[in-house]
């Protein structure tokens, strides 16, 4: 059997007094699309940073192709931290997606893709823009690569935000509601990008509130609510009737957001 | 007023230019540093860096000038006295454009440095590439503004015996006895100084909206 790309084992996040994940156990296969769902407040945004270790787990620990992310077991059970550089080297095989895009103001699309090969990989100038110029292509802005993130519609901010990730070649791509602070009309071109990504075979974790896309390309389907893991496996375990009834409560509020085909 | 007195009086303003301007500079680095260590959750890097702010934002620039003035000799550094003044004009900006430049910093979004996170930026390399050049962009107003008060300030450098713009006015003054013409001239001279500072920093500002209409 070949190691999960993520495992997530025990994880228990607390924000102050307050915890939000009960200790989760989740492995996400290779090759596949996997699309976390579940309501507001159920903490599979939570979940998806802490694989990215944007968040620290409270308790548990993450494994990203078998190596610890963040925190590593120690001697006495204990989890102790991980130096800086070896934390940026586990997670320099993750690319992220955030919903706000994050892109940088201050530099044009291309400037944005091409910046961590410049930077960090110390790539020169003359071949980072040519690798940043074709990812660009890949997701149909070559010709908006001079523009400045706010020159940009939302959908090719997010595209832009898309080849960023690509850029730095990553094994796996975490998407954080990608789509979520689009207008409806600009929601499209973000999950056709996607999809091409999922068709290419890249390993992907999907949280987002468009059922139509878990549906249509997840693989797998974890289903959270208040903190719990409800249950994970391919989509028609979960989408086919009879549906464990939480869910179907679940999608009964989104039957207007593309989830109509599984009434 | 003879051409000249004016003569003097523009010399001494290109005084007035030069010490601000290395002071606004030499502020901008140490300011930078203070701000980045004032930020900082390490406490042996915050407290001092406060502990600066709050001393030369709270004291008058007119007693640093004379306490630096008269503190280097007595630890057996023999400095010329513009040294004395320029340090003094330098330690006072940095606290406020530390300050400045701490409301920059705190306004970078947070997200944006999650996303260097993610592309594997080190802090440093994201101070640089990211948190400064917004921050800086973010307080260029204000440090604008900073770089006003300190050329008018530089007036105060005088008594530490430095034959700046106001000086220069006043030793004129007082060996013509033409005082009205001589402070006019020179309030003339710093408000066309700023004009052009401030007309250099729209234009510069103009220069980096990123795309920002």
């Amino acid at each position: 059997m070949t190691t999960p790309a993520i495992s997530v084992k025990g994880l228990i996040k607390r924000f102050g007094e307050v915890e939000v994940l009960h200790g989760i156990d989740l492995e996400i296969p290779q090759g596949q699309v996997s699309c976390m769902i579940g309501p507001s407040g159920s903490g599979k945004s939570t979940l998806l940073r802490c694989m990215a270790f944007l968040e620290e787990a409270t308790e548990g620990l993450i494994y990203i192709n078998g190596e610890p992310l963040g925190f590593a077991p120690g001697p006495q059970g204990k989890p102790v931290r991980l130096p800086a550089a070896r934390i940026r080297a586990v997670r320099s095989q993750i690319g992220m997606v955030f919903q706000q895009f994050n892109l940088w103001p201050h530099m044009t699309a291309l400037g944005n893709v091409s910046e961590a090969l410049k930077t960090v990989h110390g790539v020169r100038k003359s071949e980072a823009e040519e690798r940043a110029m074709l990812q660009l292509k890949k997701v149909g802005l070559a010709e908006r690569a001079g523009h400045y993130p706010s020159q940009l519609s939302g959908g090719q901010q997010q595209r832009v935000a898309i080849a960023r990730a690509l850029a730095l070649e990553p094994k796996i791509m975490l998407f954080d509601e990608p789509t979520s602070s689009l207008d409806p009309e600009l929601t499209g071109e973000v999950l056709n990008v996607m999809r091409s990504l999922a068709a290419d075979g890249m390993t992907m974790v999907v949280v987002s509130h468009e059922i139509g896309f878990a549906a249509s390309v997840g693989q797998q389907i974890a289903f959270l609510e208040q903190g719990r893991l409800v249950f994970a496996g391919p989509p028609r375990d979960v989408f086919n009737k009879p549906r464990h009834p939480r869910l179907d409560q679940f999608l009964d509020t989104y039957l207007d957001r593309g989830a109509a085909m599984l009434a | 007023m003879s051409w000249k007195l004016f003569e003097l009086l523009v010399q001494a303003s290109l005084y007035t230019v030069l010490i601000s301007f290395i002071s606004i500079t030499i502020g901008l680095a140490i300011g930078i540093v203070v701000s980045a260590a004032s930020l900082s959750s390490q406490r042996a890097l915050s407290i001092p860096a406060r502990t600066f702010v709050s001393f030369f934002r709270g004291a008058p620039l007119l007693v640093q000038l004379l306490l630096i003035y008269n503190l280097l000799p007595a630890l057996g550094l023999n400095v010329p006295s513009v040294v004395a003044a320029i340090a003094g004009l330098s330690l006072c900006t940095a606290a406020y454009q530390a300050e400045n430049l701490r409301g920059g910093f705190q306004s970078v979004p947070r997200g944006l440095l999650e996303a260097a996170d993610m592309a594997g930026l080190s802090a440093f390399q994201q101070f640089r590439r990211i948190r400064a050049p917004i921050a800086l962009r973010l307080a260029f107003p204000s440090l604008v503004n900073e770089a006003i008060m300190i050329l008018k300030a530089s007036s105060l450098v005088s008594v530490v015996g430095i034959v700046e713009l106001t000086r220069m006015a006043q030793d004129l003054a007082a060996s013509t006895y033409r005082p009205i013409e001589l402070f006019s001239a020179a309030g003339l001279l710093y408000l066309i100084i700023n004009w052009l500072i401030a007309s250099g920093g729209s234009l510069f500002e103009r220069s980096f909206r990123w795309g920002r209409p």
